[in-house]
């Protein structure tokens, strides 16, 4: 025994060194981890896009990606959201709102050498219009539906009636789309990512190539999950998508008509689900950049020397209430007396990252139509308990729905929010049936079909348009918020159909007036989604629709 | 021994299709649906009516359950709800990755855990002893997520010694010949790449192995004070044998046949556990495919995984079975 001792004891030691020089050659690792080549831009995305066609996305990951090599007719604004010209120099309609037409840029073209026409952009509203079978599933045909409505031969009955009527290219670079009724999503849903052109060349290619769908299946076409199957416009094209690494790349298309170049050669999105995982890799130099930081990293990242620029705000963090779940809540001093129960200053002030404002009405400052007369209610804890008494509600019990595992643009750490406001309920002598739930998809179907009595929810903005808030919860009667008010729906149906811009604002400020005073939920904030970069590149300029152009970045 | 791999083979047939059975009903019965999870925050009512009655799921359960049996008898597991793509296709794409990091998780478990197992029984109450018995019940405790945030922290994030996390360094040069990125390098003569790839397997690979490493050395440990104890290991050492001869072959063989039983059952739950690591380390294989799966409740994608899973776990015990073959004459003769 006494001679294993030192023998164990060297077999320890040697596998330490083993251990060490491995260490030691990996400490050799190339700093740079995007593979020594400073060309080569690699962003840490939270999630993998679900097609490489924008036409069949609706969410921001997806969108990201096709972003850099699909445009749209019109465009945003770096860093703001005003529409400016984006493959459209200029548009107009008629007065009636009903026919869009659109002078196209001179010079432009797809990265397959087709060249954008009115004809082209007539070619893809027409695609979308004659989707059948499986792309009318709202799964991929989200935006269209939103926006121009059904198809020309709608196969469902829940499918809503199409408001396109048709393109037409009355000269080469002019297209004209007709549809049935002005709408408040005009012209701003042009912008939409769904809307992108797509080269003629690669209409023809894939029109065959359809969705299946049979029993538990929606597939999504082939040429839509394949590297570089369609050709774009922008910036970049898309050369590659290793789904078992989870990274889409991307090349500078040197042809791009654009003023803003590419300001690398490669353009690499990286998936890191965790949000941990993205800021470690950022500081360890993995990656350099990644969206949806974690408030609580945003000093940390800033004192170790890494960019967080601040976005605008654009979207609502609001605490619903489902009116016709819990009796109580149908009285509006029970409404009152919540609102005026929470210090929502408290959670900006806490929980939110630079930039996070208070907010008064159910869209951000920065959307046209937001008034500056609505009906405010302070924290005041016995103004709540002198509503709850009046109201012979001083005994109320309510169940609090609230996400878990998730973090929201607009809602950084929701258990934590949730806390506060339990808080601050209790506080005013309601009691709280706390229910968390995961967020996707428990959560989205237990607040969606009116399953909590109070819940935390938010939206995120796609296009400067106030009816794609407001429009999206008050259209009409809707599990979630359970309420019947003809006046607010009457409201909204008006401005939807109101072609005149101007006169659209004062009619959303008379909404939102409607709305608080009639109180069907509070709305709590606005926060800017945090993203970072790492101190060796020129980052983009940030977007508060987050809506990044990554043509604009450099290394330093 | 073929008939008894041919009569396990067919055991295998009824407990399958009793598992599938019961793993449909309750994976139809989570809360939530897929509906809700493709459309997410800009979901509402009809569109969720409209896609369950697309998927299928408005029709009764028995219904839903005879068509996914019809195609699995068709060796079609179907489709992700998700990608749109056949599970099987996603499951081959992935499944290199997952091979790679288990193998690796495995190699430190074993080659990590059975001499310090057998150390620490040797020297009890040494400090090499309460080291193995405190570091294993730590490797027990602390969860993957932790572990995974630690071992970044120090090794990617202040040291830079190894990448935070990934398969391959974005942009290295790297064929793909058979799915497994180590063995690829080595084939191609991308000895680069297969250094990189090594290089991302070390941190998911501490991770997962961290509690079947701990179990291995508990285990061979106790196993090893158990046969120390024996009175042949006493007659061996009494007549004389040499000290290499009594412990390899007296002490550490007999010791070996609870460890292998273990070495078994913790590669079963290696694939369960590279679900938690894999998604820790956006290491894409199979495991954190199906945490996004569990979230997006794709039903096909759950179903062939776990079928898989089970699968796995019951080749797994036939193969430790025979293992004993080899080293328990015992078990041979009778």
């Amino acid at each position: 025994m006494r001679i294993a001792r030192p023998r164990a004891a060297r077999m320890f030691v040697a596998a330490l060194a083993i251990g060490l020089i491995a260490s030691g050659c990996a400490s050799e690792r190339d700093d740079d981890e995007s593979g020594g080549d400073s060309e080569v831009f690699v962003f840490g995305a939270a999630g993998v896009p679900a097609a490489l066609d924008p036409s069949l996305g609706s969410d921001g990951e997806t969108f990201r990606v096709t972003r850099q090599a699909f445009e749209t007719l019109l465009d945003h604004e770096p860093g703001g959201t005003e529409l400016v010209p984006g493959l459209a120099r200029e548009w107009s309609s008629n007065e009636e709102g009903t026919e869009w037409t659109f002078q196209l840029q001179e010079g432009v073209t797809f990265h397959d050498g087709e060249e954008l026409t009115g004809e082209v952009v007539c070619q893809n509203f027409d695609r979308w219009y004659n989707w059948s079978g499986t792309y009318q599933n709202t799964t991929l045909s989200y935006y269209w539906q939103t926006v121009f409505g059904g198809f020309a031969e709608n196969e469902s009955e829940d499918t809503p009636e199409p408001n396109y009527v048709g393109c037409e290219a009355p000269d080469e670079l002019t297209a004209t789309i007709t549809v049935a009724e002005p709408s408040a999503n005009y012209p701003g849903g042009f912008s939409l990512q769904s809307f992108a052109i797509h080269s003629p060349k690669s209409l023809e290619a894939y029109a065959e190539d359809d969705p299946s769908g049979e029993g538990e299946d929606i597939t999504f076409p082939a040429y839509s999950q394949e590297a570089g199957a369609l050709a774009g416009t922008g910036p970049f094209r898309v050369t590659e998508w290793n789904k078992g690494n989870g990274e889409v790349t991307l090349e500078a298309f040197d042809e791009y008509w654009g003023e803003t170049k590419p300001g690398v050669d490669q353009l690499v999105f990286r998936t890191i689900p965790e949000e941990s995982a993205r800021r470690q890799a950022l500081q360890a130099g993995d990656i350099h950049g990644f969206d949806l930081v974690a408030p609580a990293d945003v000093r940390t990242l800033e004192d170790e020397g890494f960019q967080v620029p601040v976005r605008g705000v654009f979207n609502i963090l609001y605490l619903g209430i489902t009116q016709d779940k819990q009796p109580a809540l149908g009285d509006i001093q029970v409404r009152q007396a919540i609102a005026h129960a929470l210090d929502r200053q408290n959670i900006v002030d806490t929980q939110l990252p630079e930039g996070g404002v208070r907010a008064t009405q159910f869209i951000p400052d920065t959307v046209a139509g937001y008034s500056e007369n609505v009906r405010t209610y302070e924290h005041d804890p016995e103004l709540a308990q002198q509503l709850l008494a009046e109201a012979g509600a001083e005994d109320l019990t309510l169940e609090f729905c609230y996400p878990t595992e998730v973090t929201r643009p607009y809602m950084p750490a929701p258990a934590d929010i949730y806390e506060l406001l339990r808080a601050d309920l209790e506080a005013v002598g309601v009691t709280i049936e706390p229910r968390p739930l995961t967020w996707n998809p428990d959560y989205q179907e237990a607040t969606r079909s009116g399953g909590c009595d109070i819940y935390l929810l938010g939206w995120t903005g796609d296009f400067n348009e106030a009816y794609n808030f407001l429009g999206t919860w008050f259209d009409g009667y809707q599990q979630e918020w359970g309420f019947e008010n003809e006046e607010i729906f009457d409201l909204l149906t008006e401005v939807r159909q109101e072609p005149d811009v101007a006169a659209r604002e004062a009619l959303y400020q008379e909404a939102n007036e409607a709305i608080m005073e009639f109180l069907p939920g509070v709305p709590i904030s606005s926060s800017p989604p945090s993203i970072a970069f790492s101190p060796d590149v020129n980052p983009p300029t940030v977007s508060p629709l987050t809506q990044e152009n990554f043509a604009e970045v450099s290394f330093k | 021994m073929l008939r008894l791999v041919v009569r396990r083979l067919l055991q295998l047939i009824p407990t399958l299709f009793g598992l599938t059975v019961l793993l449909f009903i309750w994976i139809h019965r989570l809360p939530g649906g897929p509906a809700w999870a493709l459309l997410g925050e800009r979901g509402n009512e009809a569109a969720r009516r409209q896609i369950e009655e697309q998927l299928g799921l408005d029709e009764p359960l028995w219904v839903q359950y005879g068509r996914w049996l019809r195609r699995l008898l068709q060796l079609d597991l179907g489709n992700s709800i998700k990608t749109g793509q056949p599970v099987w296709e996603e499951f081959t794409l992935r499944f290199p990755a997952t091979v790679e990091l288990g193998l690796t998780a495995l190699v430190f478990a074993v080659v990590i855990g059975i001499p310090l197992g057998y150390f620490a029984a040797r020297r009890r109450g040494s400090w090499l002893d309460v080291t193995a018995v405190s570091g294993s019940l730590v490797g027990i405790c602390v969860p993957v997520f932790f572990l995974a945030m630690i071992l970044r922290s120090i090794f990617a994030v202040n040291l830079g010694w190894l990448p935070s996390g990934g398969r391959l360094t974005t942009g290295i040069d790297a064929t793909d010949v058979t799915g497994f990125a180590v063995l690829d390098g080595l084939l191609t003569g991308e000895f680069d790449a297969s250094w990189d790839a090594v290089q991302h397997l070390i941190l998911p690979g501490l991770a997962l192995a961290s509690i079947p490493l701990a179990v291995v050395v508990r285990i061979t440990r106790a196993s090893v004070l158990e046969v120390l104890s024996e009175d042949y290991v006493r007659t061996a050492e009494s007549k004389g044998l040499r000290k290499s001869v009594v412990r390899g072959r007296h002490v550490l063989r007999n010791a070996l046949l609870p460890v292998v039983t273990t070495v078994g059952l913790v590669t079963g739950s290696l694939l369960s556990g590279a679900v938690l690591t894999e998604s820790a380390f956006s290491f894409g294989g199979i495991g954190s495919f199906i945490r996004q799966a569990i979230s997006d409740r794709d039903y096909p994608v759950l179903m062939g995984f776990i079928l898989f899973i089970a699968l796995v776990y019951v080749l797994i015990n036939l193969l430790v079975d025979l293992t004993y073959g080899l080293i328990d004459p015992r078990v041979r003769v009778n």
